[in-house]
């Protein structure tokens, strides 16, 4: 009876490509928005994940998120490597500055400053010449994006010049940081030299980067900064979610993904559940004339749910197909660097199409167990 | 066999109602009512006199009111509900006025059916309704789908679903109805031809005057009875 159910389910081409379709375009929604969505929020704390060295970050007691940054007193940075369990404690300077090419062509650009002898932050991954060279005079690491963003068209080249608040910088380095939150050029250089260039006020220091001594327990040793110097102190994973809920809770972002993603999951459920309950009811009759042969309730239920699970499965892979290959294609384009189809996203969006599959197979079911089989002699 | 001993079917004071709350209509008002194996046992009437809700009593698919039916010796109506499933699946071949093919199967696949779901093997029962429809003159249609088929063609692809088990009992409800005078005539030649065996019954539903000749028996439906039974094989045997 199972090659009858998907002989049903197949035999009329328009129908079972429109179920298909329904459910492979709601998939692909879903997977699409979530997975977008989540890679948008990484993306608010891609920076404190591209700082693989330390495991600390020490910070204002106030702050909230990475973009907002009070600066610390330099001394800030002792009274840290004074605490019990750390290891090590370096300084980071966060700024902005506007980055302008000999063309004339400018950017506001986030730029990092970072300890001048460990180089702590420094990206590792360089796409073309040498972190290292950071130590030469007016040196500066630019990312991909934003060396594009600053020479469209032109290929990657190091030694060239660049202004940056009307300071000399020499571009060393073209690294692959992450994708940042807003879409802007990051600089890496050392913290004398940011300060340069961005310019000197009373307190630099935004950030203290901390590293945990070996068999000590991380979340003690950000309690103890906290109570030994009344700073914040977070672990790199706490304070990426910090940044994470902050966007969640204080933008519109999460309002207006929702709203797609609330949209995809009705539109695709009303369409798929009932392109396939209007499948069911059109069919009612021979199920009708099934019974009355001596089909069991139970062997039509399995039908059913062979029909719904086979056009599930087929729409849901098509779907994830479809998300795959799109995230294939913006992988590696610019503005869309980074953002790729979450496999939670996958699994979120397998657990909606079966609920709707279960909602659309009850649906059926019901009545196909309540049709009476003398129906069928009904004309 | 003897006419007595031949007895298939068996109903003895069937009572049906529908509705409730005032709003009853009474389908069947006692019926007593006899097929044979061996026999084309007609049951005619008007519109609306119950041919059909006695079919579908006799039948298993409606549960009666009041009194009892027996299919060779057994009260349908009383086993257990899978049982009664299992029982019509086994001896029981129908044929609908709408044919009721499913649509997406060929008349090959169609006609398959009750077998596939008797637990043959689907290779093994399109093989024997294949050799059915060539042997109801389809060899040419087996692999068609319904949509291709003519009406008199699917109604021979309907007893060939109906025959194809080999059951005890066939009902066909109104098998003409669709059909015009030729393609209808053809049909009940088919099934007088090819359905009537010694050890089968046959009970055909219809109202259309025009194949009666085809009957051995003709019970006459008006208001829910059985009015007038025509016993053509008994003057046959008393001529």
């Amino acid at each position: 009876m199972h090659l009858i159910a998907l002989k049903m389910l197949t035999g009329d081409r328009a129908k079972y490509l429109g179920l298909i379709f329904a459910i492979a375009f709601c998939t692909f929604l879903l997977e699409n928005q979530t997975s977008i969505f989540a890679g948008i929020l990484r993306r608010t704390g891609s920076q404190i994940l591209d700082v693989t060295e330390s495991d600390i970050w020490v910070m204002d007691a106030k702050t909230e998120y990475f973009d907002q940054t009070k600066a610390l007193k330099d001394t800030d940075v002792n009274r840290v490597r004074g605490v019990e369990g750390v290891q090590w404690a370096v300084r980071l300077f966060k700024g902005n500055a506007v980055a302008r090419t000999m063309d004339g062509k400018f950017a506001a650009s986030l730029c990092f400053g970072l300890d001048d002898a460990t180089l702590t932050g420094v990206p590792r991954k360089m796409l073309v010449g040498s972190w290292e060279r950071l130590r030469e005079p007016d040196a500066i690491v630019v990312d991909k994006a934003g060396y594009l963003l600053l020479f469209p068209d032109e290929p990657l080249q190091v030694d060239r010049t660049l202004e940056l608040n009307d300071h000399k910088a020499v571009i060393v380095g073209i690294s692959d940081a992450s994708a940042p939150f807003l879409s802007v050029p990051i600089i890496h250089t050392r913290y004398s030299q940011a300060i340069n260039f961005v310019g000197r006020e009373r307190t630099q220091l935004s950030y203290v980067l901390a590293k945990s001594a070996p068999g000590v327990n991380l979340d003690e040793v950000t309690h103890r900064i906290q109570a030994q110097t009344g700073l914040l102190a977070r672990t790199t994973d706490e304070f990426r979610w910090d940044c994470i809920w902050y966007y969640l809770k204080n933008t519109g972002i999460p309002v207006n993904f929702g709203i797609t993603i609330t949209i995809a999951l009705i539109v695709g459920t009303v369409v798929a559940g009932q392109t396939f309950y209007l499948f069911t009811l059109e069919n009612l009759k021979q199920f009708g004339a099934l019974k009355a042969i001596g089909v069991t309730n139970w062997r039509l239920t399995r039908m059913v749910l062979l029909q719904a699970i086979t056009a599930g499965a087929i729409g849901f892979s098509i779907g994830t197909g479809m998300a795959a290959l799109f995230f294939e294609l913006t992988l590696h384009k610019i503005a869309t660097r980074g953002l790729v189809l979450w496999w939670q996203s996958v699994v979120l969006t397998a657990g909606c199409i079966l609920l709707v599959i279960i909602i659309a197979s009850l649906l059926s079911i019901r009545r196909v167990v309540v049709l009476e089989p003398a129906e069928v002699f009904r004309g | 066999m003897d006419r007595e001993n031949s007895i298939a079917v068996v109903t003895r004071g069937l009572k049906k109602r529908f509705g409730g709350n005032g709003a009853t209509v009474e389908a069947l008002r006692g019926v007593d009512f006899q097929a044979r194996l061996g026999e084309l046992t007609f049951i005619v009437g008007p519109s609306g006199c119950g041919k059909t809700t006695l079919l579908s009593v006799v039948t298993g698919l409606l549960d009666p009111t009041e009194g009892e039916v027996d299919l060779f010796g057994q009260g349908i109506h009383r086993l257990p509900a899978n049982q009664q499933i299992d029982f019509r699946r086994q001896n029981l071949g129908f044929v609908f006025q709408q044919y009721n093919l499913l649509p997406a199967l060929t008349a090959a696949e169609n006609a398959a059916v009750p077998l596939i779901a008797g637990g043959v093997k689907w290779s093994e029962a399109v093989d024997r309704a294949k050799a059915l429809l060539d042997h109801l003159g389809l060899n040419g249609r087996r692999d068609a789908l319904p949509a291709k088929l003519s009406g008199g063609e699917q109604q021979r692809v309907a007893i060939a679903r109906a025959l194809v088990h080999e059951p005890r009992l066939v009902v066909c409800d109104e098998p003409t109805a669709a059909l015009d005078h030729a393609t209808g005539e053809k049909v009940m030649e088919l099934l007088a031809a090819k359905a009537v065996h010694p050890d089968r019954a046959v009970i055909v539903v219809t109202h259309d005057s025009r194949v009666f000749h085809y009957a051995d028996v003709i019970a006459e439906m008006d208001d829910g009875r059985i009015v007038k039974t025509e016993d053509k094989r008994l003057k046959e045997v008393l001529a």
